[in-house]
C-alpha cells in the first residue's frame, strides 16, 4: 500500500472579504460565514472519504485568505518553497506558513528578495515539468529561479485575463499526460506551450471556467470541483474519471475554490516526482528494493 | 594597427543604418527554460512589436530537457525613452538588465599625459555609463582618451596633449561600449561599392555615388570637407575645385603649403612649379615663380590680405576667401616658405582641423594627398563617410589600414574625376 495522500487545509473561522485584490472580491457583497463553514466541511469530508489525511494550520484573525492554503508555497519532495505574496495584505500570512512547515519537518526555502511567488496557486507539475503562471501574482523570474533551484524544467506561462489571476484558476493537471485548461486565460505563446507539452489537453468553456471548474482537486481518478460545470464533469466521466461536484460558492466570492482551499503535501497526482518517490517509498517499505550485490 | 572592434556577435535583426542617429541600447539577459516556454521568442517578438531592435549577444541552449538556457540580448530603440518603455515591458517576462557598472575615471597625474590604464578610443561611436545612464562620447576620434565631466554628466574624446592635471580620465574597459558602424544593407549610395579599393569600378556609377553623397550631406545640413594635394593644380583641375567652392559644394578645405602655393603661383604667374599650365612647358625663370608667389603673400601678410588688396584674383584659395569657407593649411618639414597662413606647429594644426571637423563635417573627400588624407582620417569619427581619390592604390589602402575603415577608395586620375564631379554638381 502506498502512503495515503496528505492535504493541508485551514478552517474558515476568520474567512471573509476584507479587501479587494482580484476581480471576484467585493467588499459590499460580503460572505455568509455559516455557509462558508458548511461548504469547507463538505470539501474536507469529501477528501477524508477518499482516504486523504487532512492536516490543518490554525486560522488567524485578520488573515481571511489563510484559508487558501494552495498559496502557502510549492511542495517539492521534502522542500517547501515558501510564497512571497504580491499584496501586502497577504504577506502577513507568510510567517504563519513558515512556522507551520518548519514545525512539520519540511525544509523551508525562500525566493531571493524582490521576487513574488504564490506557491501552488501559480505552479503545478504535470509529468516532470512545472507549469507556472505569471503576470498578476507571481513573477516569471521567480519561476526561472525555481527551475534552476529544483533542477526541473519550469515553463512560465503568461496569464492574460485578470479573472484568472492564478494558474490554478485556469489549468489543472489530472495526471502526468493530461490536464484541463481554459484557453482564454493564456496568450498564443502559452496556449502553444500547453498544446506542445501536454499530450491530452481538455478545454474548458468560458462559461464553465468562470465557475472555477479548473480549480479542482485530484485524488487518484477522482476529481473534486465546484458545482456548475456539468459539461466538463461529463467529459471527465467519459474519460473514466469520477467527479465530485461540491457547492463552494462562498469561496468563489474571494476568487478561490476546491484547489485553492487545499495544498497537497505529498505532491500532486500529476507530478512525476511524487509517483517515483512514493513508488520507491512503498517498495522500500515492502523490502523489495535492495542494495545491488553486483559491482 | 586596426581600430575596428571585433564583431563576432550574432545579428538577429536589421541593425541601425549608417547615418541614422545613434540608438539607445540596454543589455538584458534571460535565463531558464526560455526555449520550451517560448519566453525568448516572446521577448524578441515584443522588442520588434514595440519598434525596437535586438542583437543576440549570447545564446546557450540547454542540451537536456532539464537544462536551462541563457540568452544575452542587446535591445535598441531610437530614443532612451522608447528604450525604457521596451525594457519595462520585457521585465515581467523574466528579462533582467545586465548591470555593467559605471565608467571608472582617474584624475590625470601629469599634464599632457593619461593615467597608465587609460581607455584608448577608436573612431567608432562610443558611450560611457555615468550614474547608470549611457552617455554618448562627444568629439569621437581614434587614439585619444575620454574625459568625463561628472557634474554635467558628459564625456568627450581628448587628445593626450590636451590633458590638464587632475582632469578625470576614463580608465579600464568597464562602463564603456562601442557601437560599431553597421555595414549598410539594401540600396544606398554606396551599396554597389562592395570592395573598399578598386580600379575596376564603373567610373560613372562611382562618380554619381560620390555626387549623391555630397548632395545628401548638404541636404542634411552637414558640411563637405575637401582634403586636397598639389596634384589638383598640377593636373589642371584647380578650376574644377574653384567651381565646387564657388557653388557651395565645399565648406571646409584641408591642405598643406603645396596646394595653396601652386594654386597661388598659377593665379599670379600661370605656372605650377614653373611649368606653364597652358603650354605644358617650363618657362624661363619659371622655377622662381613658386618662391615669388610665397614671397608676395608673405609681404602682404596673408592670403586674405592678398585677395583684399586685389593681388590674388582667381584660383582655389581666392574662391575659399570669397566664399568664406573654413581653411586649415597644415605645414610639413619640407615646405618652402611657407605661406603665412600655414600652421607650422603640428599640434596646433591638428587642433584647428579638429575644431573644423567638430563644426559639422558630414562627408570628406580626399584627393591626391596621402599625408593630409591620413591626418584627416585619424581625426574623423567612423560615421563620417570618407572617399579617397588617388591614382595610387597604396594611398587608399594606407588610409583604410590605419583605421579609417569607412574609407571608400577610387583609383583614378584626379583631373577627370574632379571635372566630372564639378559638372555633375554644378549648374554652369
Amino acid at each position: 500500500m502506498s502512503a495515503p495522500p496528505r492535504v493541508l487545509m485551514c478552517p474558515p473561522d476568520y474567512y471573509g472579504i476584507e479587501y479587494e485584490i482580484n476581480p471576484w472580491m467585493n467588499l459590499q457583497a460580503g460572505t455568509e460565514p455559516a455557509v462558508a463553514r458548511q461548504q469547507w466541511q463538505g470539501l474536507r469530508q469529501a477528501l477524508t472519504n477518499l482516504g486523504v489525511i487532512i492536516e490543518t494550520i490554525n486560522p488567524v484573525p485578520g488573515l481571511p485568505d489563510l484559508v487558501f492554503t494552495a498559496n502557502a508555497g510549492l511542495v517539492y519532495q521534502n522542500l517547501i518553497l515558501l510564497s512571497r505574496f504580491r499584496f501586502g495584505v497577504r504577506r502577513k500570512e507568510e510567517p504563519y506558513n513558515l512556522k507551520w512547515f518548519q514545525a512539520h519537518g519540511f525544509e523551508v526555502e525562500l525566493l531571493p528578495e524582490g521576487l513574488f511567488f504564490e506557491g501552488a496557486g501559480d505552479s503545478l507539475f504535470c509529468g516532470e515539468t512545472l507549469f507556472a503562471g505569471y503576470r498578476f501574482r507571481s513573477d516569471a523570474r521567480s519561476h526561472l529561479w525555481i527551475g534552476d533551484r529544483l533542477g526541473v524544467r519550469t515553463l512560465p506561462l503568461e496569464l492574460v485575463d485578470p479573472r484568472f489571476y492564478h494558474l490554478d484558476t485556469c489549468f489543472c493537471p489530472l495526471n502526468e499526460t493530461t490536464a484541463i485548461y481554459y484557453p482564454g486565460a493564456f496568450d498564443d505563446y502559452g496556449r502553444t506551450v500547453l498544446q506542445d507539452q501536454i499530450p491530452e489537453l481538455i478545454q474548458v468553456s468560458a462559461e464553465e471556467a468562470v465557475s472555477f471548474s479548473c480549480n479542482a482537486v485530484v485524488v487518484g481518478r477522482v476529481i473534486i470541483l465546484n458545482e456548475g460545470a456539468p459539461k466538463l464533469a461529463r467529459t471527465l466521466q467519459d474519460r473514466g474519471y469520477d467527479t465530485c461536484p461540491l457547492p463552494l460558492t462562498e469561496f468563489i466570492k474571494a476568487g478561490g475554490s476546491a484547489k485553492c482551499l487545499t495544498l497537497r503535501l505529498d505532491g500532486e497526482e500529476a507530478a512525476t516526482w511524487r509517483t517515483s518517490t512514493t513508488t520507491l517509498t512503498s517498495q522500500l517499505n515492502r523490502g523489495r528494493v535492495q542494495e545491488s550485490s553486483n559491482p | 594597427m586596426s581600430h575596428q572592434p571585433r564583431q563576432d556577435s550574432l545579428r538577429a535583426t536589421l541593425p541601425p543604418q549608417p547615418g541614422e542617429p545613434a540608438w539607445a541600447e540596454e543589455v538584458v539577459e534571460v535565463r531558464g527554460h526560455i526555449i520550451d516556454s517560448l519566453l525568448l521568442p516572446k521577448i524578441l517578438d515584443r522588442v520588434l512589436q514595440m519598434g525596437g531592435r535586438f542583437e543576440i549577444r549570447k545564446c546557450e541552449i540547454g542540451t537536456g530537457r532539464k537544462d536551462p538556457s541563457h540568452a544575452v540580448l542587446a535591445v535598441r530603440a531610437e530614443s532612451a525613452e522608447k528604450l525604457s518603455q521596451i525594457i519595462a515591458d520585457l521585465l515581467p517576462h523574466g528579462a533582467v538588465p545586465v548591470d555593467v557598472g559605471n565608467v571608472t575615471t582617474e584624475p590625470a597625474d601629469l599634464p599632457g599625459c593619461f593615467p597608465d590604464r587609460f581607455y584608448c578610443t577608436t573612431n567608432q561611436h562610443t558611450q560611457v555609463r555615468i550614474n547608470g545612464r549611457w552617455v554618448d562620447v562627444a568629439d569621437q576620434e581614434m587614439d585619444c582618451g575620454i574625459t568625463v565631466d561628472p557634474v554635467a554628466q558628459t564625456a568627450r574624446c581628448i587628445p593626450m596633449t590636451e590633458v590638464t592635471a587632475r582632469q578625470p580620465i576614463v580608465v579600464g574597459y568597464a562602463g564603456v561600449r562601442v557601437i560599431p558602424v553597421e555595414r549598410p544593407r539594401g540600396e544606398t549610395a554606396f551599396s554597389f561599392m562592395g570592395s573598399a579599393v578598386s580600379s575596376e569600378k564603373p567610373r560613372a556609377a562611382s562618380l554619381a555615388a560620390v555626387a549623391n553623397a555630397i548632395r545628401a550631406t548638404r541636404a542634411a545640413g552637414k558640411k563637405v570637407l575637401l582634403v586636397g594635394g598639389p596634384a589638383i593644380v598640377h593636373t589642371g583641375s584647380g578650376e574644377q575645385v574653384s567651381r565646387l567652392i564657388r557653388e557651395g559644394w565645399v565648406q571646409v578645405l584641408f591642405a598643406g603649403n603645396a596646394l595653396a602655393t601652386h594654386d597661388i603661383e598659377q593665379a599670379l604667374f600661370g605656372t605650377s612649379l614653373g611649368v606653364s599650365l597652358v603650354k605644358g612647358e617650363p618657362i624661363e625663370h619659371g622655377h622662381e615663380n613658386h618662391l615669388r608667389a610665397i614671397n608676395t603673400i608673405r609681404r602682404l601678410g596673408s592670403i586674405r590680405a592678398a585677395v583684399e588688396a586685389g593681388v590674388l584674383t582667381s584660383g582655389i584659395m581666392y574662391e575659399a576667401v570669397q566664399a568664406q569657407i573654413s581653411v586649415v593649411l597644415a605645414g610639413s618639414i619640407r615646405d618652402d616658405g611657407p605661406l603665412p597662413d600655414v600652421i607650422t606647429d603640428t599640434l596646433a594644426a591638428q587642433t584647428a582641423m579638429r575644431l573644423a571637423i567638430h563644426a559639422g563635417v558630414g562627408f570628406a573627400l580626399c584627393v591626391g594627398t596621402a599625408l593630409h588624407s591620413i591626418a584627416t582620417g585619424n581625426l574623423l569619427p567612423a560615421n563620417v563617410k570618407l572617399v579617397c581619390v588617388d591614382i595610387n592604390p597604396a594611398t587608399v589602402t594606407k588610409l583604410a589600414d590605419r583605421g579609417s575603415f569607412q574609407t571608400v577608395g577610387l583609383v583614378t586620375d584626379v583631373e577627370p574625376f574632379l571635372r566630372n564631379l564639378a559638372s555633375n554638381l554644378c549648374e554652369h
